[in-house]
This record gives structure tokens, C-alpha cells and sequence, in this order.
């Protein structure tokens, strides 16, 4: 005997390699939940996804490119900018963007993360911040809170954090918002606004580690730091970044930081080269080799 | 197929490797580069951040070596022929990035203008010792191509060459210059376009349906797709299965690390370039390569004047290192006289493959300048002695 039961489809599955299902994600992580809201992001943008890619770096977040069906790579640890900056230079038609962690991109890969602003290449960012390093067991990361324990702060952390909206504000992004994976409507339209904008974009999103941070600094499980998301978020669209960083358990100012139009790399170089070479600039749309008569399935490539 | 004929400066031209080497770059069909600057190579992507905006393409000066070493590799999976330069300290800092190119089978070009080391070492003098470095630099079991040019003629003709290899084996070919190969300046004839053979990008003809970006249909090199074609594959640095998916297995390791392994090993023979001549009944043959083999044939005229019956083995690919070449030369000599510009790097090799059936006698050189001729001289008198 069996029931038939019309399957209610998830409008986000289109998007997941179901072949790749069950994801590696502890109970409680928020990272599904940001995963969740791109996919939303992109239904309701109506983006091709064939001109979509996304680069990841390493950790529990840059797991992401993996399961998502769309042209993904998953790069080496920090370098998900640098990657993505060759992608979108190499084919400027792409859409781009990094998904990666708070250590990856802002600690080794932070060098990286500021020159992209200042060159306001267009790429959106999308920041997974749990505060911590999930994949190697919970060490210090540059946006720890202080006196948070990790397991290489036994005794709690006592270096400043980064406050990322404030430093890629300063290094030049034209948009900067930040949620938390209780903001899941606001977050999947900060992510739609960000296709709207050309350059560098930037969206933090503090997601719960509940395994190796909340766990080890008593903060309870995944459901507590939803209610302590809730209790203590105070959107402020607007709010000088210089005034929003984290602090262990205060309050977490969340919304749309920076909305501003600047020329974008492309754009500036462009000009830059018309005005310098005139007539014997080749504007490129693609930088694409060409195959011989070997050939490639879709025409859209030659 | 022949070289797309915007990037091709046909003619004759006074120029030095470096430039020679940019050149070769655009003839092969090189659209993107990224770079950092590093003496003594910075001379190759200043010209080409000066002619690429001419032929239709582009340039980005990066931030480090390790954002130049990966953001040519993104331009590689948009369709890009893309390459980086640099020297010995930068060359280090590329490392991880040449293990992420062997491992995802992206096709491209590193080029070293090599320079004395270790560490900052001397900056604007010649060395040649990171050869070890170009074949073990990155962690893990994989293989890379590498060549070794001797002049500004063959900076142009072998940079072409390392483009077509990076293409026909989907591997990055290190392009093992010198600071003084890459500086000195000598006639370079640029040829029309159509004498420039490219090997074009291995595109898969699949359908979107029937692709899988790490399958292999026997030649153990898989086809390539581009973002942005609607394939909507995945590429990782993890150990990936057919599917390009991350599998960590001990099978699928196997598999592929192999694999990577083999593709190169299996054409070793077919890859392997140099220059021989003499050997047929020589008593001693002088092995060298890059700058160095210009030095020894000196020497070798010098000893030949002398009465002496010695051979010749210029290596252009030395990696993978030609040992069946090695091997039957040990088989009818008496003596390799293996001069570089390094304190035992290439020499080890030489020995290995001749396998104690012929002497082996190194000439070091710590580098900051080239060798004496006398001192090659001396030891080929020592090796027939």
C-alpha cells in the first residue's frame, strides 16, 4: 500500500546539486539558511543562471560553491577574490560572485578583499560571519569578539576584531549590508539589490557556529542565537559603519550600510585606455581563445 | 590551428627576452595576464600591459604573487589563455597555485626569470636554481612541464611552445628563464601568423547533458568547458571524481593523482626538446641548459680545439626530465660534465638516469654571474682524464 502524495517542491531546489545532498553542515549552522536566501535572491532577479558563477574560498562556507548548480569553483584558501577578479576580467558578460567565509576572506584573505574594493571590481560578496574558524575546530579568526574562548584563545580572545562593514567601506565598496540568518527576507533582497549595482559589494551575513562557538562560549544552540538575533538586532539603514562592530552578546546594528555609484574597474579602464590609445584600443568582450574546429556546443562562446 | 594575426609582430627586431618572451605570449594567443612586480622579470608584463589593450585583451597588476598566481587561473575558466611572471621570491609565493592548476587541469604559463637565491639573494644577477623548485615547489604528487629557453629567439619561439603544451596536457608549464637570457638582447625574428602553429583550448563538443569536466575518453586529458556556457560544472582543489565533485576516497585519490601523474609521464619522451649534437662517439658529453648551455659550448669548442671527443645535450624541456635520453647516451660515454648555475639540481637527475654507467661530473656555480669557460674545460679534461 502507498499514498500518493503530490511532492511539494521547494522553490530553492532548482538551484542545489541534489546529487551532493546531505551537505556537510552541522545541525544549527546558519550557512544553509544564507544558501536558502541567494537562491530566493536569484528567483526573484531573474538572473541567467548560465552567466551566473560563483567562487568560493576554503572552510564551512566555502563549501557553498559545491552545491550549488551553477558554474562553481572552489579555490584555494583566501584567493576566491583573485579568482573571481580573472573570471570577471577574462569574461566581463559574468556575473561573479564570492561566497566565502569571515576567516578566509578577511584574514588570509584579506589583502585581497580591500585592493578589490579599492578597484571597485564588480563582484558581490557574500560574507558568512560566524565569528570564528568552524572547519579546522573553532580558532580565534580577525572578527572574534572579545574575550570570546577558541580553542587557540583558551583563555579568551583580547585582539581587536575587524569590523568588516567599516573596512570595505573605507577600501571603497558601493554597497555594504549586514544581516544575520534571522533576517532571512531582508538578507535575500540585500543579496537582489546587490545585482542591481556595479563594482564591489559587500554583504556580511552573522551566521551561528553553534557547535565550536556558541557551544563553547555558553551561548546555547542554534535556536538561542536565533532569539538573541531577534532581541538584539536594531536595523539601521544608513548607519555609519564606523559605529556597527560586534561585540560578544550586545546588540548587533544590521542593514544597508552603503548605497553609492562610483565607475567600476571595467568602466575605468575603458576610459583610462580610449583616452590614452584612442582609436588603437581594442575594447574586448571577451578575452576568450578561440577553439580551432574543435568547437564548443553553444554558439554564445564564439 | 594558426595564431590569431592581431597578436602576431611579424618581423625582424633587436630585443631582449623578456620582450621576446611577451611576444611569444601574444603569438600564442595570451589575452590576460597577471602579475606583481619582481626584477628581473617585470620587463614581460610591461610590455604586455602596453600591447594587450591593442590586440584586445588585459592586463591587472595584483596586489601579491598569490593573487597574480590565481586571477590568471579564474581568466583560464572564462576562456582566457592567461599567464604570470615573476622571480625567485615571487615564484615562492606562487606555489600553492601551481599545485591548484595541476589539480584542477587548468591550462597556463608560469614564467620564472630566474635569479639568484636564496631568499631576496640578488636581485638584477643570474642563477638557475629553482629548477627543483619549478618540478617540487607545491606540496602533493603532481607533474608540470617545463622549458628552458637560451636565448631572446627562443624566449619568443618556446613561450609559444609552453602555451601549446599547457593547452595539449591541460598542466601549468613553468617557463624557466634567466636574468640574463631574459635581459640580454639579440635578433628575434617574429614570423607571419600563419607559421605560428596554437593548440586551441581541448573544448568539449559535448552537450550540457553529456558533460562531465573531469571524464577522460582514453588520452587521459579531460576536455574543458568556460563558465557562462551553460554548463554549470564544478571545479575544486579537492580530490574530485569524473564529475569534478569533491570525493575523498583512497580510490578516487588514486585515480586521480595517476592520473595527473601519467598524462605527462606516458609523453615524456613525445614532450622532451633539446639539442644534441656530437654524441655519437664522444668520450664526454656536457649536459647543461638555459644560459649556461651558451658558456659550455664554449668550453666544448675550446676542448674540441684541444682534441678532445666531446658531446653536446643542451636540454630544452627539463621537465619531465628527459631520462631516457640520459640513459642511452650512459650507455656509450664515459662522462656527463653537467655545468648550471646552481649548487646540484639538474645534476642529480643526470645521475639518476644514467645509473652509475657513466661518470658524472657537476660544475656549480652559485650564481651572480655565468660560469668561466675554463671552468667547464676543467672538468671535461678531468672527465677523459
Amino acid at each position: 500500500m502507498s499514498t500518493l502524495i503530490s511532492p511539494v517542491i521547494n522553490p530553492v531546489e532548482p538551484f542545489l546539486r541534489d546529487d551532493r545532498m546531505p551537505h556537510i553542515w552541522c545541525p544549527g549552522c546558519g550557512i544553509g539558511t544564507t544558501v536558502n536566501c541567494f537562491a530566493r535572491a536569484l528567483i526573484e532577479s531573474k538572473i541567467d543562471l548560465n552567466s551566473l558563477a560563483i567562487v568560493s574560498g576554503i572552510g564551512c562556507t566555502g563549501r557553498v560553491a559545491g552545491y550549488v548548480k551553477l558554474d562553481s569553483f572552489h579555490t584555494t584558501h583566501g584567493r576566491a577574490i583573485p579568482f573571481a577578479t580573472g573570471l570577471k576580467l577574462a569574461n566581463p558578460k559574468l556575473n561573479v560572485v564570492v561566497y566565502s567565509g569571515d576567516g578566509d576572506l578577511s584574514a588570509i584573505g584579506g589583502n585581497h578583499l580591500i585592493h578589490a574594493a579599492r578597484r571597485n571590481i564588480d563582484l558581490k560578496v557574500i560574507c558568512v560571519n560566524n565569528l570564528i574558524y568552524a572547519m579546522t575546530g573553532g580558532q580565534t579568526a580577525p572578527t572574534t569578539p572579545d574575550h570570546a574562548i577558541t580553542s587557540t584563545s583558551p583563555y579568551g580572545t583580547f585582539e581587536p576584531a575587524f569590523n568588516l562593514p567599516h573596512l570595505v567601506e573605507a577600501s571603497g565598496a558601493v554597497y555594504v549590508a549586514r544581516w544575520t540568518t534571522f533576517h532571512v527576507r531582508q538578507l535575500a533582497r540585500s543579496i537582489s539589490e546587490a545585482f542591481q549595482k556595479k563594482g564591489f559589494s559587500f554583504i556580511e551575513v552573522i551566521s551561528p557556529c553553534p557547535t565550536l562557538y556558541q557551544r563553547r562560549n555558553k551561548l546555547g544552540d542554534g535556536l538561542d542565537t536565533m532569539k538573541y538575533y531577534k532581541e538584539k538586532s536594531k536595523t539601521k539603514n544608513g548607519a555609519p559603519t564606523s559605529e556597527v562592530g560586534l561585540t560578544m552578546s550586545g546588540e548587533i546594528i544590521v542593514g544597508k550600510f552603503v548605497d553609492r555609484d562610483r565607475p567600476d574597474y571595467s568602466e575605468l579602464l575603458k576610459a583610462q585606455m580610449q583616452a590614452s590609445l584612442g582609436d588603437r584600443y581594442v575594447d574586448y568582450e571577451t578575452c576568450a581563445t578561440e577553439y580551432g574546429d574543435g568547437g564548443c556546443a553553444e554558439d554564445s562562446c564564439h | 590551428m594558426k595564431a590569431d594575426p592581431h597578436g602576431v609582430l611579424t618581423g625582424t627586431h633587436f630585443m631582449d627576452g623578456d620582450h621576446a618572451c611577451c611576444e611569444g605570449a601574444l603569438a600564442a594567443g595570451a589575452r590576460f595576464a597577471s602579475g606583481y612586480p619582481i626584477t628581473p622579470s617585470t620587463e614581460v608584463v610591461e610590455r604586455f600591459a602596453q600591447r594587450v589593450p591593442t590586440v584586445g585583451g588585459s592586463f591587472i597588476q595584483m596586489e601579491d604573487e598569490l593573487a597574480a598566481s590565481i586571477t590568471l587561473q579564474g581568466a583560464v575558466w572564462g576562456g582566457a589563455k592567461a599567464f604570470t611572471v615573476t622571480s625567485g621570491p615571487g615564484f615562492s609565493l606562487m606555489m600553492e597555485h601551481i599545485g591548484y592548476a595541476a589539480m584542477t587541469e587548468t591550462p597556463c604559463v608560469f614564467v620564472d626569470v630566474q635569479r639568484g637565491g636564496p631568499s631576496t639573494g640578488l636581485p638584477t644577477l643570474p642563477a638557475q636554481s629553482d629548477m627543483m623548485q619549478a618540478r617540487w615547489g607545491s606540496h602533493g604528487d603532481y607533474e608540470i612541464i617545463a622549458l628552458c629557453p637560451n636565448s631572446p629567439q627562443e624566449c619568443f619561439d618556446l613561450t609559444i611552445k609552453a602555451f601549446n603544451l599547457a593547452e595539449e596536457f591541460r598542466v601549468p608549464v613553468m617557463f624557466m628563464m634567466d636574468e640574463v637570457v631574459g635581459h640580454m638582447t639579440e635578433k628575434v625574428v617574429i614570423p607571419p601568423a600563419d607559421e605560428i602553429e596554437v593548440t586551441p583550448r581541448k573544448h568539449t563538443r559535448k552537450s550540457v547533458d553529456e558533460f562531465l569536466p573531469y571524464a577522460t575518453n582514453g588520452d587521459q586529458v579531460p576536455e574543458m568547458a568556460h563558465a557562462g556556457e551553460g554548463y554549470r560544472f564544478h571545479v575544486t582543489g579537492l580530490t574530485h571524481d569524473e564529475r569534478g565533485y569533491p570525493n575523498m576516497t583512497p580510490a578516487t585519490q588514486q585515480k586521480l593523482v595517476n592520473r595527473l601523474l601519467s598524462k605527462v609521464r606516458n609523453a615524456a619522451d613525445r614532450i622532451a626538446l633539446y639539442e644534441e649534437e656530437a654524441t655519437a662517439d664522444a668520450d664526454v658529453v656536457v649536459v647543461s641548459y638555459g644560459i649556461t648551455s651558451r658558456v659550455a659550448q664554449r668550453a666544448i669548442d675550446m676542448a674540441r680545439d684541444r682534441g678532445l671527443k666531446v658531446g653536446k645535450l643542451r636540454l630544452i624541456t627539463v621537465w619531465p626530465f628527459p631520462e631516457n635520453k640520459i640513459r642511452a647516451l650512459a650507455a656509450r660515454t664515459k662522462a656527463f660534465v653537467v655545468p648550471e648555475l646552481n649548487l646540484g639540481q639538474m645534476v642529480r637527475e643526470v645521475e639518476r638516469a644514467s645509473g652509475g654507467k657513466a661518470r658524472t661530473i657537476h660544475v656549480p656555480h652559485a650564481g651572480g654571474s655565468v660560469h668561466r669557460p675554463e671552468d667547464i674545460l676543467a672538468a671535461i679534461q678531468e672527465a677523459v682524464r
